[in-house]
């Protein structure tokens, strides 16, 4: 009888604790979520409407697209994109053709000092960007370079770090492969794109990823290298908006643009959603 | 043998190609530039070598300002957002049902533009003459009076500004911590159960020192990560962060580099020498600190 009593207890005090841990769980998800929410509904809300609102309302039973409309018309919120989009792709795939041959003689050839320049590599994963971005930025400018893609892909196209992880990665593959490979007649190129591409892609993929997201965030190197908007990114173009965009406080179209600058990455992200987390756990750092 | 050793370097060629030139030259060239005084940048002459531009950085209001900024920022997120992503995984490594939901969710933030965000989170907090705003009208409903946190006192826009940076770095720290407590071994658990003993000692005993390494990992690269804050204050107080009043160590850096203050390489080296010597001396403490106390 007593015991069934302590059970009971328990049994209640397990359910307590549950209930809890739900509800401070959901509270956190309403703190993340409850931006997208209101970028969503604000851009969904007219302009009059809008202002009107001295108490902001929770919902919109007149939505309308036409913010989205002038997102792309009254600013070139579509050639912020165009440019964001070559910027990320032409950067992720020089950066992979890079990485994949230093990654690829640091693995699998052998030179003499070849442990020296890796250390010398591994040493430069400390520098902070900041510490750097001086230089880059007087060194693009007497180029010549200030308002090209040129000056703005060349400073962010190879990554120790990703080397060092490829590295890692190429370093699992048996020799007896290389090897055998060698005995065929088979040359370092074709054994590099024919064997250890594909069983490497995994670790590929994780890096475009993390690159891409990399990318289509970075503000402060196109924010000092660009001030002619044809060259704009996002960041800089949702930036612009908000300074000199649309006229006067008309939140809802910023809003709009808001929404078609977050959706890409976050699609991305439902997409790859392990992909993503795993190679964030692996080798992402933000904040 | 000697055709190899060629083909090997030819591999190498453009990475140390890039490295070179945008990574280990900048490194000399800044430790230059920031004893270079008086550089001008349209002649490319300066006058002296010295201490001048660390001299002047240091006594520069605006400086003093971004590094008091950047300081409370530390202080208040690091701190804030480790303990609330542990509870967070916590929770999540207890609970079965919609785990995979709420992980998702949770790391949303990771995956935005936080330029874009941080602009959402201005609207929310803005207070503007035609609406106070969705934040103070929470805050009046409580009974509250309504303030505005993007242009009104200091310590309601840090408030803002630590809010909105603890938003930011959450995902990562979160996904940290689940794989780290979900590859705690489950014997110890048992074993623990077995021999009664009570839920706080088990976290204490067994949870805390086993994930101790992770909880260091995160501490040191969310120090860094802080101390290195710029573009989500950009993202609620606009380009002028010195007129805000909330500029950071790494804004000082920008905006004497570039914009309407810009144009002076020189100090903008030296401040940023600083903050490399403040984030080095702080890493190397909280690894003594680690050392000491981190179970591995």
């Amino acid at each position: 009888m007593e015991y069934e009593q302590i059970e009971q207890r328990a049994r209640r005090r397990e359910q307590t604790r549950k209930t809890l841990t739900y509800f401070f769980l959901s509270i956190w998800a309403l703190i993340v979520l409850f931006p997208f929410y209101w970028m969503v509904l604000s851009s969904l809300k007219s302009y009059s409407a809008y202002n009107s609102e001295y108490i902001p309302k929770f919902y919109t039973f007149a939505p309308t697209f036409q913010n989205y409309r002038d997102a792309f018309t009254a600013v070139p919120l579509g050639r912020y994109f165009t440019n964001t989009l070559i910027f990320t792709l032409a950067t992720t795939a020089i950066m992979l053709v890079v990485i994949l041959f230093a990654a690829f003689a640091f693995a699998r050839l052998d030179f003499p000092g070849k442990n020296v320049v890796f250390a010398l590599f591994l040493a430069l994963m400390m520098i902070p960007n900041e510490l750097v971005i001086i230089t880059n930025f007087v060194t693009i400018t007497d180029w010549g370079l200030r308002n090209t893609f040129t000056g703005l892909i060349l400073p962010s196209v190879t990554s120790v770090f990703y080397i060092y992880l490829l590295k890692e990665n190429f370093e699992q593959i048996p020799d007896e492969l290389y090897k055998a490979a060698k005995i065929d007649g088979t040359s370092d190129l074709k054994y590099l794109f024919k064997v250890m591409l594909p069983i490497c892609q995994p670790t590929m993929v994780t890096i475009t990823i993390l690159k891409v997201i990399e990318c289509w965030n970075s503000y402060v190197w196109p924010r000092l290298i660009t001030d002619d908007e044809a060259y704009f990114l996002v960041s800089n173009g949702i930036q612009e908006i908000r300074e000199n965009g649309f006229g006067r406080e008309n939140i809802p179209a910023m809003m709009a643009a808001v929404v078609v600058i977050s959706v890409p990455l976050i699609v991305l992200f439902l997409i790859f959603r392990k992909k993503v987390m795993a190679g964030v756990s692996r080798g992402g750092t933000k904040g | 043998m000697e055709n190899k050793n060629w083909k090997a370097w030819l591999y190498l060629l453009p990475a140390i190609a890039f490295l070179g030139v945008f990574m280990v030259y900048p490194l000399v060239d800044v430790l230059v530039y920031s004893f270079e005084e008086g550089y001008n940048s349209a002649s490319q002459t300066f006058f002296g070598t010295g201490l001048y531009n660390y001299s002047y950085v240091l006594h520069d209001p605006y400086f003093l300002q971004a590094v008091k900024n950047t300081f409370i920022l530390v202080i208040i997120t690091v701190p804030v957002s480790t303990g609330i992503a542990l509870l967070i995984s916590l929770g999540l490594n207890s609970i079965k049902g919609l785990r995979d939901l709420y992980q998702t969710v949770f790391f949303l933030p990771y995956v935005t533009n936080t330029l874009a965000v941080g602009l959402v989170f201005m609207i929310l907090f803005k207070k503007t003459p035609y609406s106070d705003g969705l934040v103070n009208l929470l805050i009046n409903w409580f009974g509250g009076e309504s303030v505005d946190f993007i242009d009104g006192p200091y310590w309601a826009k840090m408030f803002v500004m630590c809010f909105y940076t603890v938003w930011v770095v959450m995902p990562f720290k979160i996904l940290i911590l689940t794989s780290a407590l979900a590859s705690v071994n489950q014997d110890y658990y048992n074993a623990a159960k077995i021999d009664g003993t009570s839920r706080w000692r088990t976290f204490t005993r067994i949870t805390l020192p086993m994930i101790s390494p992770m909880i260091f990992y995160l501490i040191i690269t969310g120090f860094i990560g802080a101390f290195k804050a710029y573009s989500d204050e950009v993202a609620l107080f606009g380009t002028d962060l010195n007129a805000a009043g909330m500029n950071t160590i790494v804004g000082y850096v920008y905006d004497m580099l570039y914009g309407d203050s810009g144009g002076y390489p020189s100090y903008a080296s030296a401040a940023a020498l600083i903050l490399f010597a403040i984030v080095f001396t702080i890493t190397v403490i909280n690894l003594l600190i680690s050392r000491k106390n981190v179970h591995y």
